[in-house]
């Protein structure tokens, strides 16, 4: 081996590396680019954005958009703003992931440590459920809220999730205790602990990891749903998406793209929030569950 | 002792509570589940089969909703559609995250941040991800006319308004949302691989490349199945996003089945027609799902 060719190799070593950074930075750069031009396009004046390039700083900063969004922007008729649509998504999204987490919690308790027979059937037709296309439950589901007189409600909205949600939380509960080591649970009820003693003390505080993991996906998954809340929930009662969409989709007068882009910013910010907090787990959770298999 | 050896009824009851308990804590999720699930699926067959227009009507019509689903000419725009947008989709995000993910697993440095950045449009809702791409496509004020600006004065893209093009701005966004959720999953395969085939395979000189497509790509099987399971069944359910980006149009040019379904329902007064298609979409998810989910079960049986 030459001096010369172990230089050579070196050299090509590092344009390879030059390369891959160049395309990894480039892939970031297109990542973020639309997310920029939200970001400065929320910070312009309306006449700015229609004369100057979308990439471009801008040239005075303005919060205008972002308060007119909030409390002010025409939505059809109701010029109030996003404000109330965000509090109706809050209102919607916290009961229902602490109910569907809690149920799923049991569930995979007791599909995993107390299975009895036809178990794998149960969980087999929960897990069908996670994927089944929404518009199957579409006109049936509207008709059962009118009855229930929960048609255009934030409850109507939580009891929809809970229920669509269970399969997802069943199936994270129930691959996360699948791994938990029975000899524990044998022990415990060799001293004498019932059902929920034994979840109460020895299953549910270790199994923070998976709480947040399901916490985080139904949180999200809530939180962005567009098609049961525009199917369920119009007018007063809509989520924050149904709402953005209104308000960017309103044909009347001049499209206000900066104010657009504000409410747009605004409906992502709890979720991009749960995500840069809470992402690691998130990710490392959801690795675990989907690469198992 | 008196107890154990002479219960009482009550006795008798708390035992046979305590055996049945873990049925009774699973039978609210699991009816909710029967009926919510697999009960609407029914009635939306059924409805399928009805006369239903505007409200439900429970008469039975036989396969007429059906013909007129495949008699309309949006359903059969939505279903190229829905071929377009599918196959490219699910192509591109397996390519892009692949890549992605090979790239990260060089011992890069800023892995972590670059991670993050590349999956941060999944946390985002369908509907904001739309609204983005409609402002960063408008093809008076975003790209083109940034383009321009900056000297390209003969770029145009005016693919959202295009009819023939429209569909691959849908394409676009989609996997500019998703591609990073593949990555992560990819990556999360390359670090299970076994080291050891890997050293031996270095020491042996095989070339970089070579590593991967003969040892590794080759692994990451399981992977491809998981990351083509969700791809599909997203791309199947593809709603939010073409109502936010282009509401459907030009025209009807991005329409898909989701889109059509909600607006037969929903907006035109042809609920028999929606719930036929519905039905199509259900059946479209099940044929590639079922299989998947029935050799996973048995899988985790051994």
């Amino acid at each position: 081996m030459s001096n010369n060719s172990q230089q050579h190799g070196l050299k090509t070593a590092r344009l390879w590396r030059a390369l891959i950074y160049s395309v990894l930075i480039i892939m970031a750069v297109i990542y973020l680019a639309p997310l920029f031009v939200m970001v400065v396009t929320s910070f312009k004046s309306l006449d700015e954005v229609r004369t100057g390039n979308m990439m471009a700083l801008p040239l005075e900063i303005t919060f205008e958009p972002w308060l007119k969004a909030w409390q002010s922007a025409c939505l059809g008729l109701d010029c109030g703003g996003i404000n109330g649509y965000f509090w109706n998504s809050l209102k919607m999204v916290v009961p229902a992931v602490l109910i569907s987490t809690f149920l799923g919690a049991l569930n995979g308790y007791v599909l995993t440590k107390w299975r009895f027979k036809g178990h794998q059937i149960i969980f087999g037709l929960m897990l069908f459920a996670c994927f089944i296309p929404f518009q199957i439950v579409l006109l049936p589901m509207s008709q059962v809220l009118g009855w229930l007189g929960l048609a255009n409600s934030t409850s109507g909205l939580v009891l929809v999730h809970v229920i669509y949600g269970l399969g997802f939380t069943t199936l994270f509960f129930r691959n996360f205790y699948e791994a938990f080591p029975n000899e524990l649970i044998r022990a415990a009820v060799m001293d004498g602990a019932g059902f929920f003693k034994i979840f109460r003390y020895i299953l549910l505080p270790n199994s923070a990891p998976i709480i947040v993991v399901t916490i985080i996906w139904q949180f999200t998954n809530i939180w962005n749903d567009f098609i049961f809340g525009a199917s369920f929930a119009s007018g007063e009662a809509a989520p924050m998406t149904v709402a953005l969409n209104n308000l960017v989709n309103s044909s009347t007068g001049v499209k206000e793209y900066n104010v657009h882009m504000a409410a747009a910013i605004i409906a992502a910010l709890p979720t991009l929030l749960v995500y840069v907090v809470g992402g690691r787990y998130f990710v490392r959770g959801l690795m675990a569950g989907s690469v198992k298999g | 002792m008196k107890n154990s050896s002479n219960p009482k009824p009550a006795d008798k009851a708390i035992a046979w509570l305590q055996t049945q308990l873990p049925k009774l804590v699973l039978a609210p999720s699991f009816s909710i589940i029967l009926l919510f699930v697999y009960g609407f699926i029914i009635w939306t067959v059924y409805l399928s089969f009805s006369a239903s227009r505007m409200l439900p009507n429970y008469e039975w019509v036989g396969t007429e909703q059906w013909e007129r689903l495949w008699n309309t000419l949006t359903w059969q725009t939505a279903l190229d559609n829905l071929l377009i947008f599918g196959v490219l989709y699910i192509v591109l995000c397996l390519a892009i995250g692949l890549l992605l993910a090979i790239l990260l697993d060089q011992k890069i440095r800023l892995e972590g941040g670059l991670r993050t950045l590349y999956l941060y449009p999944m946390a985002l809702s369908f509907i904001v991800t739309g609204t983005a791409w409609k402002w960063f496509l408008n093809p008076g004020l975003g790209l083109e006319r940034t383009m321009q600006e900056w000297g390209f004065e003969s770029f145009e893209f005016n693919w959202l308004i295009d009819p023939d093009m429209a569909i691959y701005t849908v394409v676009i966004a989609g996997v500019w949302q998703a591609s990073g959720f593949v990555m992560a999953m990819f990556l999360a395969g390359l670090r299970g691989i076994d080291n050891e085939i890997l050293h031996a395979a270095q020491i042996d000189g095989a070339p970089t490349w070579k590593i991967y497509t003969r040892i590794i790509i080759p692994q990451l099987g399981p992977v491809f199945m998981s990351a083509l399971i969700v791809l599909v069944h997203l791309a199947i359910k593809s709603f939010d996003l073409v109502i936010a980006l282009t509401g459907g149009g030009p025209g009807n040019a991005t329409a898909l089945p989701a889109t059509f379904m909600y607006s037969y329902s929903f907006t035109r007064n042809q609920i028999g027609v929606g719930a036929s298609s519905a039905v199509f979409m259900l059946i479209t998810v099940a044929a590639i799902i079922v299989p998947y989910l029935y050799s996973e079960l048995k899988g985790s049986k051994k």
